[in-house]
């Protein structure tokens, strides 16, 4: 580190999550390396460093010869604030080279709220933000993630998105670049290239046309780009790739572990969930894949815990097997095993019984919805007979701390819904009373609440949001009905964010002017309550001649042409305007395992039919 | 093997690890190198590993010393070379034995360094020679002044490009004294940047601390 930097560095808090130099990092000579690419996660090395696929892709990148993929995170605001001052430009953790010096500029997109530090980073990068701007085949913008399934309001700042699970066609995409570098290309050559890739998006290729009323008129593509740009799945998910030399941190994490990815997809289809649509169908790694991943991570990396991901990991067909054969790993080695919310059946209460003998914390989980009814009408195939019956089990078990997740506005969802939430939470705890296995240590019963968003390609795609007024009003009915029981709390996420996420999540291209705007008031890293301000965007819509209600609060008709609708991720149109029927009727409509629903998700095998 | 003794070095990007971040990654150096630690009973158990003198954050040093516990016999003179390839970039291991006595014995240590941005050599060695040079660091009950003098066993300063080289023996523990409290007793006078390197450790009459 040169003095410049190291007297900033001396300045600022946890200064270790600026330097790189962690055990696994992949160092290479330049003189081999012909592609630089810098792998860019717009929040914190915290936050970044705790993403599974971050790794994977920094794992699959590095493993391609003459290629480079170093890591960059955006600074925490007393160093970003230093970085300016000095006019210093951010720079990759491996070789301490600014942005400028990447070939390739790529960022990892999970939530909406990660926008506006996009175009930060790019700014402390000095890179230029609209893609326009950067004429040459340098300083290429990409973007993968979550989000991509609608990154239309992130549009005018990307060179090239890829839709669904990035290993095969990050390659691809890198590989075409190289060619197009060696001989020469201009880049709207190698952007019509590349939309040939299946799962690449070039926004660029295509022109938005709007209605009088700012809806979606048309979605047209132009120089051969497809109509539809089709998602990518890694087919053969027990032979995919899996980080076993990750980094690992010096400084602390968020999640500082080994994270075992037991399968994708999920096969429930809880409709307002947006993953749980785009990720289909289900891949599953065998146990014995995993048991090995996970041996070999644990003794490459030095980590003591082992976490189980995935959308849903009680549905593994395996977990009996896969913990019993981790657990006796780990036992012996003070390894502690853990698995995320689990779904409240006895299969899961029985694993966690065995699991949490390494550790004992609380349990979590997550009924969305108050009463039966409305949990049907969100296809959460949960009774309120097996969640009394997991906690007591629980109980029995000698747990004394449950977490229940809800969310509030759900479709259809009327007050009497809400008071369900109470009434469950009562239930729980009168369980409690009458199974607790040791009353003196007391209980605790934890409700949180968040503010439902309505997300694209999801049978709710359509929904209006609920007003933040609204959501304040039974906020306060649940907090009423509560109050009178001593061992529940109340948690609730306030509905401020989801305002601007529901927004961002819907969002056309238009809003992009937004999302500058509201950077160039200073905006970035929202998603820290530290950061995010309400009046920031409720400031920049109208000042870009937009209304924040028309793409939150606003129920969309099923015939309006959405601005997604030329991203397929393999879902049916048709299979989520019946899902959303059904919801309506208080339908159920079973798991992929127990009948197919021709969702359409199969199309992306090779024989066409799901085994998950 | 009980009352086991490492000295490593810490230096490059290894300076901005912090004292708790390191222990956390000195567990996970000695668990991937699988030489197994001894650990804590109980229900949340904690390698038996200490730290025997804290260091800042942004200071390097080429004489750090780890007591800790193995739960097997392990060749000591081989340890270094088995752990060497599992650390982060910066640390270094360069000795392990048995811990010859406490680590409270460790007194004195020699540091250099660079302070820029402040005043010249003369200036730092007329202020350091001072019979009493009373400093304010942060004690358990608020903020209290101590007379450092005692503790600057030698203080040593040349002229460079911008600022002052020093060469410094300062008291490690009971009291302690860093050079980041020498900074403060200096005031206004105080330079803008300055980097130092603990270079020996030595016992209260100056023989080598092991
Ligand atoms: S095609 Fe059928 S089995 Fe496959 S994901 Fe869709 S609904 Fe489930």
């Amino acid at each position: 580190m040169n003095e410049k930097i190291d007297a900033l560095l001396r300045q600022v808090q946890r200064p270790a999550r600026y330097v790189g130099g962690e055990y696994n990092q992949v160092v290479k000579d330049k003189a081999d390396v012909d592609v630089r690419f810098a792998f860019c996660f717009p929040d914190t090395y915290e936050i970044g460093m705790s993403n599974l696929g971050m790794k994977i892709l920094y794992g699959v990148l590095n493993d391609m010869p003459g290629v480079w993929c170093e890591r960059v995170f955006a600074p925490w605001g007393d160093m970003a604030d230093r970085l300016r001052q000095e006019h210093i430009p951010l720079w990759a953790l491996e070789s301490g080279d600014p942005l400028e010096d990447f070939d390739i500029i790529a960022f990892s997109l999970g939530y909406e709220m990660a926008y506006t530090t996009v175009l930060d980073m790019l700014d402390m990068g000095h890179i230029p933000l609209r893609a326009k701007d950067r004429p040459g085949l340098e300083h290429l913008v990409m973007a993968g993630g979550g989000c991509i399934c609608n990154i239309e309001p992130m549009a005018d700042f990307f060179d090239l998105c890829f839709l669904g699970e990035g290993e095969d066609v990050d390659r691809e995409a890198v590989e075409l670049y190289r060619r197009a570098k060696a001989e020469g290309w201009t880049k709207e050559r190698y952007l019509r290239e590349a939309a040939r890739i299946e799962g690449v998006y070039v926004p660029s290729l295509y022109d938005i046309s709007y209605n009088a009323g700012g809806t979606v008129a048309a979605i047209t593509p132009k120089d051969g780009a497809p109509a539809k740009v089709r998602k990518r799945i890694v087919e053969d998910f027990d032979g995919c790739y899996y980080p076993t030399r990750p980094v690992v941190p010096s400084t602390e994490i968020v999640h500082d572990r080994v994270s075992l990815e037991v399968f994708r997809g999920c096969i429930r289809g809880c409709r307002f969930c947006q993953a749980g649509h785009t990720n289909r169908p289900v891949r599953s790694r065998s146990p014995e894949t995993l048991l090995r991943l996970g041996k070999e991570t644990l003794e490459n990396a030095g980590y003591q815990e082992l976490n189980l991901s995935s959308l849903s990991t009680s549905d593994y067909r395996g977990l009996s097997e896969l913990c019993d054969g981790l657990l006796d790993y780990c036992r012996p080695r003070g390894i502690s095993l853990s698995l995320p919310s689990l779904r409240a059946d006895n299969f899961s209460m029985d694993i966690m019984q065995r699991v949490q003998q390494v550790r004992k914390s609380g349990l979590t989980f997550a009924p969305e919805a108050g009463t039966q009814r409305l949990r049907d009408v969100i296809n959460k195939n949960v009774t309120e007979e097996d969640l009394l019956n997991s906690c007591r089990i629980a109980f029995e078990g000698g747990w004394n701390n449950v977490k229940l997740y809800f969310m509030l506005g759900l479709p259809t969802e009327t007050d009497e819904d809400v008071l369900g939430i109470a009434e469950l939470a009562k239930k729980v705890f009168w369980t409690w009373k009458q199974h607790a296995a040791n009353k003196s240590r007391g209980v605790r019963i934890t409700v949180s609440t968040s503010e439902f968003i309505p997300k694209p390609h999801t049978p709710f795609q359509w929904e209006a949001q609920i007003s933040r007024e609204e959501y304040l009003r039974r906020v306060d009915l649940l907090t009423d009905a509560l109050s009178r029981t001593k061992s529940v709390t109340y948690n609730w996420h306030d509905a401020e964010m989801s305002l601007v996420e529901a927004a961002l999540a819907r969002g056309d291209r238009r809003v992009g002017a937004v999302i500058e705007d509201v950077w160039r008031r200073g905006g970035r890293l929202e998603s820290w309550s530290e950061y995010f301000r309400l009046d920031r965007w409720l400031e920049a819509f109208p000042a870009c001649g937009l209304d924040i209600d028309f793409y939150g609060t606003r129920e969309r008709p099923v015939d309006e042409l959405l601005p997604w609708e030329h991203m397929d991720c393999a879902v049916s149109r048709r299979h989520l305007e019946r899902e959303r029927e059904r919801a309506y009727e208080g339908v159920l409509t079973p798991d992929c395992r127990a009948g197919c629903a021709g969702c359409g998700a199969a199309s992306l095998l090779k024989e066409g039919v799901c085994r998950g | 093997m009980d009352k086991l003794r490492l000295r490593f070095s810490k230096t490059g990007r290894a300076v901005y690890i912090s004292h708790l971040d390191l222990m956390r990654t000195m567990q996970r150096v000695f668990s991937r190198a699988g030489v197994p630690l001894k650990y804590s009973e109980g229900f949340n158990p904690h390698a038996k590993i200490s730290l025997i003198l804290p260091l800042s954050v942004g200071t390097a040093s080429l004489c750090e010393y780890m007591d800790f516990a193995l739960t097997e016999d392990r060749d000591l003179a081989a340890l270094p070379a088995a752990l060497n390839p599992y650390m982060p970039e910066g640390i270094e291991a360069l000795e392990a034995y048995e811990a010859p006595g406490k680590g409270a014995e460790l007194r004195w240590l020699r540091l250099a360094g660079v302070m820029k941005g402040g005043r010249d050599a003369a200036f730092y060695r007329d202020f350091f020679a001072r019979s009493s040079i009373p400093a304010e660091h942060r004690a358990k009950r608020g903020m209290r002044t101590d007379d450092i003098a005692p503790s600057i066993k030698m203080a040593r300063f040349t002229d460079i490009d911008g600022g002052a080289e020093a060469e410094l023996i300062l008291h490690a523990q009971e009291p302690t004294v860093s050079p980041e409290l020498m900074m403060t007793a200096l005031g206004e006078d105080a330079p803008a940047y300055f980097r130092f390197t603990r270079l020996e450790a030595y016992r209260e009459d100056m023989t080598p601390f092991r």
